[in-house]
């Protein structure tokens, strides 16, 4: 770091120590997630490094990956093998990946779909009760998780809806509109509305003008609000805990019994694959971000 | 076509169509406000009927006392005629029981099944919270009171126990000569009962509905309230105390590098709340990454040595396997993990406000004399208040209902009110309680979500 010749130790010092409590904190928010990646290669059963996972001995002056394997992966996809050892395989974890990922996408479809329709009636400023429709909307974001679970239990019990999937997937579409109607909202702050006006007098049809001028520019927002719904259902626990029945067992459901009962390095290889699942959403979403800032004409800084 | 011709004689602009201007365009708005509507229509009914309506109904149990009306519907009638309340009350109040008890017990559904014992079951249930032991009482005398007697010739057997009741109830069971529990029966007697919310902060009706104090022993709940209140601010806090430095920085740097740094904050937002306790599990545990990286690192000295002012001592400076801190299953644990998970949701809005405040404030600041310190506070700080507001509020919102955090790091002293919110719901069956209980947190998280959309706006509210 070069600084101007004017600046006194006393600077210095400040600038490096401010530089390296930044440091710390990124650190304190990403170190957990990377120990999760090495952990979940071990050979042993316990979810700790031990000895053996030394990859490099002083003593010896050598290499050594002994520790290491891809044992609890197997374990995940349901693979037995014969030393398995002191844990029972199952094929849950991969019946978990299965229901999760088919209610995370019905659920995003239904979100996007009901988001997109509120956020596009609710950019109509004249809308009377605008203010108070959109504070429900996003309601299910702000409302503990907890209460919702509980209520949606006693009424969905009413109407036969516990343990069945269209129970879950209603209630992770509920989780996921805040989402699409705050990202779909932003995309269209900046609309032009006479461009809808333009498409008009040039002969579209409403229908038209909406799919050629508006559903372009609202698109990025709508993926970015679907990928936000995707990942909620995706992650989502205490609602399967109190509307799904064993027939819904989820990952994170399966996760969550992980946690409290057997917990084995499992968890850990599913653990890490969710990390990577998580930085591949990341990197999407990113690309969409530049992808919309290009189409509206705002330049990067 | 001159524009002359397109006003009419009382001078108003017409349209092409010789329509007035005005009522044209009062026309389209009113087709603008059709079309949103007909948009919002499908959104928001379903909103409603799926969530409001369900949430509703949780809230409506919260007041509810109507199952234990419909068993005892005489005894409360008698209850209201019972004049003298610290005597125990006269035979009628006695025969009046066993009616309901008898009429109850055979009460049929439209299909012709018994429900009768159900109901009795958990009208007990929900008169041991008012007052601990009427569950016995009430199955033992429903046992008693329903014996028939088989040997009867007539085709309606008679019921063994016959008038008068009260002594037989009481040699029965002593606690019905208590007047305690007769006087418990006037928090129930009506449909609505406030019972369930003084529950919830360790309140109680006495006999006469003065609302006192529950007894020492039974004080559960409002340590349980002052701790989420605690944990809230605590996490609020630290995640200011991180959140601010770091986005000052964040915003201060050139945006390729700041958006490389970003990554480290949106990671975490973006891995499963999952991922992430087990992640700090490994890390916090006794044989977790923080306690063997305490061990081997810290110096460790043990012996004697010669101080000055002490003399010989004898040193023990080590950080040794007994020193390991437990940092997992407790209170600690709940403040560490929860300022992890929610630290996003701090820096975000900050981030964003911070980097619409221009540079050249600062530099105008200093070149009028102040020094970067007095710069930073008179006239930084200030700018950055909204986005202060707006993370701290939805990181309160978000820390006060936590449920799975604390449940699965929290060990016994990490509990919020959302672990005993599911406790009710899930163990003890009691879902009035958990009903208040949850009523009072929605009405907390409601009342801040209505100032962030006063202070902020709900469509301020950003991701990613």
């Amino acid at each position: 770091m070069k600084f101007p010749s004017y600046t006194t130790p006393r600077e210095k010092l400040w600038f490096y120590t401010y530089r390296t409590f930044c440091g710390l904190v990124l650190f304190f928010l990403v170190a957990p997630l990377i120990v999760v990646i090495p952990l979940s290669f071990t050979n042993s059963v316990f979810l700790q490094f031990i000895p053996e996972m030394k990859i490099f001995s002083f003593d010896t002056w050598s290499f050594n990956f002994d520790g290491y394997g891809t044992r609890w992966y197997k374990e995940l996809l349901g693979i037995c093998t014969a030393n398995s050892g002191t844990t029972v395989c199952t094929d849950r974890w991969m019946i978990g990946i299965k229901n999760s990922a088919l209610i995370a996408v019905f659920a995003t479809f239904f979100a996007s779909v009901l988001g997109t329709l509120a956020a596009l009636g609710l950019s109509n400023r004249h809308m009377p009760f605008n203010r108070l429709i959109m504070a429900l909307m996003i309601s299910p974001m702000i409302v503990p998780l907890i209460i919702t679970a509980a209520g949606m239990f006693f009424f969905f019990a009413k109407v036969n809806l516990v343990a069945t999937l269209p129970g879950l997937i209603i209630a992770h579409t509920i989780l996921g509109i805040p989402f699409v109607v705050i990202t779909v909202t932003a995309s269209l702050a900046g609309f032009d509305n006479n461009l809808l006006r333009a498409g008009a007098t040039l002969g579209g049809s409403p229908l038209r003008n909406f799919l050629k001028i508006q559903a372009p520019l609202i698109a990025p927002g709508v993926i970015s609000g679907a990928l936000f719904a995707f990942i909620t259902s995706f992650d989502e626990v205490v609602i399967v805990l109190f509307v799904g029945g064993p027939e819904q067992y989820t990952l994170p459901r399966q996760m969550w019994s992980g946690i409290r009962n057997e917990i084995s390095p499992t968890i850990l290889a599913a653990a890490t694959i969710l990390v990577i699942f998580s930085i591949l959403l990341l990197t999407t979403l990113e690309m969409l971000r530049r992808r919309a800032e290009k189409i509206r004409g705002i330049t990067p800084h | 076509m001159s524009v002359s011709s397109n006003i009419d004689s009382k001078g108003q602009l017409l349209t092409n169509d010789g329509v007035p201007l005005k009522e044209s365009l009062k026309k389209s708005l009113r087709r603008t406000k059709i079309r949103s509507f007909l948009l919002l229509l499908a959104p928001l009914l379903f909103l409603l009927i799926m969530f409001v309506t369900p949430i509703g109904s949780l809230l409506s149990r919260s007041v509810d006392d109507t199952s234990i009306n419909v068993v005892l519907p005489q005894t409360f009638a008698q209850y209201e005629l019972w004049e003298d309340k610290s005597q125990i009350p006269s035979e009628e109040m006695f025969a009046a029981v066993i009616n309901d008890i008898r009429s109850t017990h055979k009460m049929e559904n439209s299909e012709g099944k018994n429900i009768g014992k159900n109901l009795l079951g958990k009208a007990g249930t929900r008169m041991t919270y008012e007052y601990s032991g009427w569950r016995s009482l009430l199955l033992k005398t429903v046992k008693s009171a329903t014996k028939v007697n088989k040997r009867s010739k007539e085709e309606v057997k008679p019921y063994t126990w016959e008038a008068p009741y009260k002594e037989k109830m009481i040699k029965r069971d002593k606690r019905w000569g208590k007047v305690e529990f007769w006087q418990s029966l006037g928090a129930m007697k009506d449909p609505y009962t406030m019972g369930y919310y003084l529950n919830a902060v360790d309140l109680r009706y006495d006999a006469n509905k003065n609302i006192i104090e529950k007894k020492e022993h039974l004080k559960i709940y409002k340590t349980i309230w002052m701790r989420t209140l605690q944990v809230s601010l605590m996490v609020t806090i630290f995640c200011l105390l991180l959140a601010y430095p770091v986005s000052y920085l964040l915003a201060t740097l050139p945006m390729r590098t700041s958006n490389l740094l970003m990554i480290c904050v949106l990671m975490p937002f973006w891995t499963s709340l999952l991922v992430r306790i087990v992640a700090w599990m490994i890390m916090l545990q006794q044989n977790g990454v923080v306690n063997d990286t305490l061990v081997s690192i810290l110096p460790c000295f043990e012996g004697m040595v010669n101080l000055p002012f002490f003399g010989e001592t004898n040193l023990d400076l080590c950080f040794s396997d007994e020193d390991r801190i437990p940092m997992m299953y407790n209170f600690t644990g709940t403040i560490i993990v929860m300022t992890q998970v929610l630290l996003p949701f701090m820096i975000l809005p900050i981030y964003s406000v911070m980097r619409g405040i221009p540079p050249s404030y600062m530099k105008a600041a200093q070149n009028l004399g102040a020094t970067p310190t007095r710069a930073f506070i008179r006239v930084y700080m200030p700018q950055s208040v909204p986005g202060i507001g707006a993370g701290c509020i939805l990181v309160f919102i978000v820390a006060i209902g936590y449920y799975i955090t604390p449940e699965l790091v929290g060990g016994k002293d990490g509990l919020m009110i959302g672990n005993f919110v599911a406790r009710e719901m899930q163990q003890t069956l009691n879902w009035g309680l958990a009903a208040a209980m949850g009523a009072i947190l929605l009405s907390a998280v409601l009342i801040l979500y209505w100032a962030y959309d006063r202070l902020i706006g709900i469509d301020n509210l950003k991701m990613g």
